[in-house]
């Protein structure tokens, strides 16, 4: 078989070969490599001037060459877009030059839009098409599975929202503070923490019923949103009773101002449906650097006992855990304030 | 039923007859939800219920509404990336043919859970063919022949396509190939690209 024979069985065969002749120069290649170079003829220019060999590197000449039978080369064309290809070297007997088939490897996808390749660019039994296909399946159902991940990481957060809101103020609920003091104390913030009871909320809702109750919780709730800064967070965290964090804030006298325009504020005679509805509020303040180490359970106490004073001293009063008897120096007294 | 095909139902219908109707269909056959979601897995029976639900709204038998859900399938511009799939399977109407045999394979390749019956193709001359498609899925055979009319449009072959009776539980049809290359057919750029 001479190399005109065997170079027409190589075009059905494997439709990217390279027939090179003994001095590296290329005779012959396959329709669909040619295809590559639409313009110049691959045929009488040397192969390492179309061909770069990427690897093994180091290999300048034909005779090294053809001593990688057997090797994966990995060669791109010189000419942009350098598409990189996959290729095996065989010699003709007799020394009368080579074979090198080629293939696109990965590149396919890039080589079949670059060179509008078709499927008859292809031998029967090259997997391409297969490759092709499986690509451009998968991503549809990737893309059908991003849009279902996307919907329902949505609904996972409306339902955490919700799971997090008290649905009648739209204040955080007990769990959001939970969840929030532990982020704080394990994040190593400091942090004030008020807790806050309505006085006289049970008579409003005794008096005026449930409606009136319901609407003095929402205005007391957006009191409490509007005294305080976007980074703090308000909790009702059950009927009467409201929990603010504020981040970030130890300040005892910036917490009495706050606490003393909260108690005022809630004060104020709210109408509901022509009935006056009045309450008042008690507030007990404590502050995480008062424990080492931070404990939730231990600053809600704390906060708690505070606000038991300011209760005991008569309500509608702001109270410093601080300034209980037997914590730290200075009296009961001194830090209850009336409001 | 896989999601995937529960979407094709819901979009062929809502692309085809409106969303109101879709919207009715849903009601009637109490699915509790609106959207089927492609990669979810559904209860067979939810499919059947929508099913009957269409037909009554409609007013028209089964198999002629899936016949019309698998031509929209390959021609409606919705369903693109599908036509493209299928015309991986050859460069000729006849190659996309003998390409059925591999269909259930190939779908599992790309939907490892999306299970279609087997697909046979029997040469009986070089212009007619039988397709036989085994059981495992309701109506699929409807499907096939909307899908084989619309390919064979989309390949610019003159086909006729008709149900064939039955061969034991799988359901025959024949495929009567007129003229291969009737028409331009629609192009087909294997690297083509979504932008």
């Amino acid at each position: 078989m001479d190399t005109c024979d065997l170079a027409g069985l190589l075009e059905t065969l494997c439709p990217m070969f390279v027939l090179v002749d003994e001095d590296g120069r290329i005779t012959r290649v396959g329709p669909t490599l040619q295809k590559l170079h639409p313009d110049h003829p691959m045929a009488g220019k040397e192969f390492l001037e179309v061909f770069e060999l990427v690897r093994p590197r180091a290999v300048t000449s034909l005779s090294a060459l053809m001593s990688l039978v057997g090797t994966k080369l990995h060669l791109k064309l010189h000419d942009t877009p350098r598409t990189a290809l996959k290729g095996l070297i065989v010699p003709l007997p007799q020394g009368k030059g080579a074979v090198i088939n080629l293939s696109f490897g990965i590149s396919i996808l890039d080589a079949v839009r670059d060179y509008s390749l078709t499927s008859s660019d292809f031998s029967g039994t090259d997997l391409a098409i297969e490759l092709l296909y499986l690509v451009e399946a998968k991503s549809a159902a990737m893309e059908a599975s991003r849009s279902l991940n996307l919907r329902l990481q949505g609904a996972m957060l409306a339902a955490e929202e919700q799971a997090f809101t008290d649905i009648l103020t739209g204040l955080k609920n007990r769990r959001a503070m939970d969840v929030f003091l532990g982020h704080l104390i394990s994040g190593n913030s400091p942090f004030a923490l008020m807790h806050l009871d309505l006085d006289f909320f049970k008579s409003v809702n005794d008096q005026y019923g449930h409606a009136a109750g319901d609407f003095v919780l929402q205005h007391a709730a957006r009191i409490m949103v509007e005294e305080t800064r976007n980074e703090d967070t308000v909790a009702r965290i059950g009927g009467d009773e409201f929990v603010i964090i504020f981040k970030a804030l130890s300040d005892e006298g910036v917490l009495t101002a706050i606490a003393e325009r909260l108690i005022e504020r809630l004060q104020q005679p709210m109408i509901f449906e022509n009935n006056t509805c009045q309450i008042s509020a008690s507030i007990g303040t404590a502050l995480s650097t008062q424990f080492t180490p931070p404990k939730a359970a231990e600053i809600l106490n704390a906060a708690d006992l505070a606000l038991y004073e300011a209760k005991r001293k008569g309500r509608s009063r702001h109270c410093l855990y601080s300034t209980l008897a037997g914590l730290q120096q200075g009296d009961a007294t001194s830090g209850v304030s009336s409001g | 039923m896989h999601g995937l095909i529960n979407r094709a139902v819901q979009s062929f219908v809502c692309a085809t007859y409106g969303q109101s109707c879709w919207l009715r269909v849903t009601e009637v056959a109490e699915l509790g939800f609106v959207e089927f979601e492609a990669m979810l897995v559904y209860d067979d029976e939810m499919t059947m219920r929508v099913l009957d639900a269409l037909c009554a709204d409609l007013k028209r038998p089964r198999a002629e509404i899936l016949e019309d859900l698998g031509t929209y399938l390959v021609s409606h511009p919705n369903m693109e990336d599908l036509r493209r799939l299928l015309r991986f399977g050859g460069v000729t109407y006849v190659e996309f043919l003998h390409s059925l045999d591999d269909l259930s394979d190939r779908v599992r390749l790309a939907v490892s859970d999306l299970c279609l019956p087997a697909l046979e193709l029997i040469e009986l001359s070089p212009t007619e063919y039988q397709l036989i498609c085994h059981s495992g899925l309701a109506g699929y055979s409807s499907v096939m022949v909307g899908v084989l009319r619309a390919m064979a449009d989309d390949y610019g072959a003159l086909a006729m396509l008709s149900h064939d009776g039955k061969d034991g539980e799988a359901e025959l049809i024949s495929v009567m190939l007129v003229e291969s290359a009737f028409a331009e057919g629609r192009h087909f750029d294997l690297g083509a690209r979504k932008s």
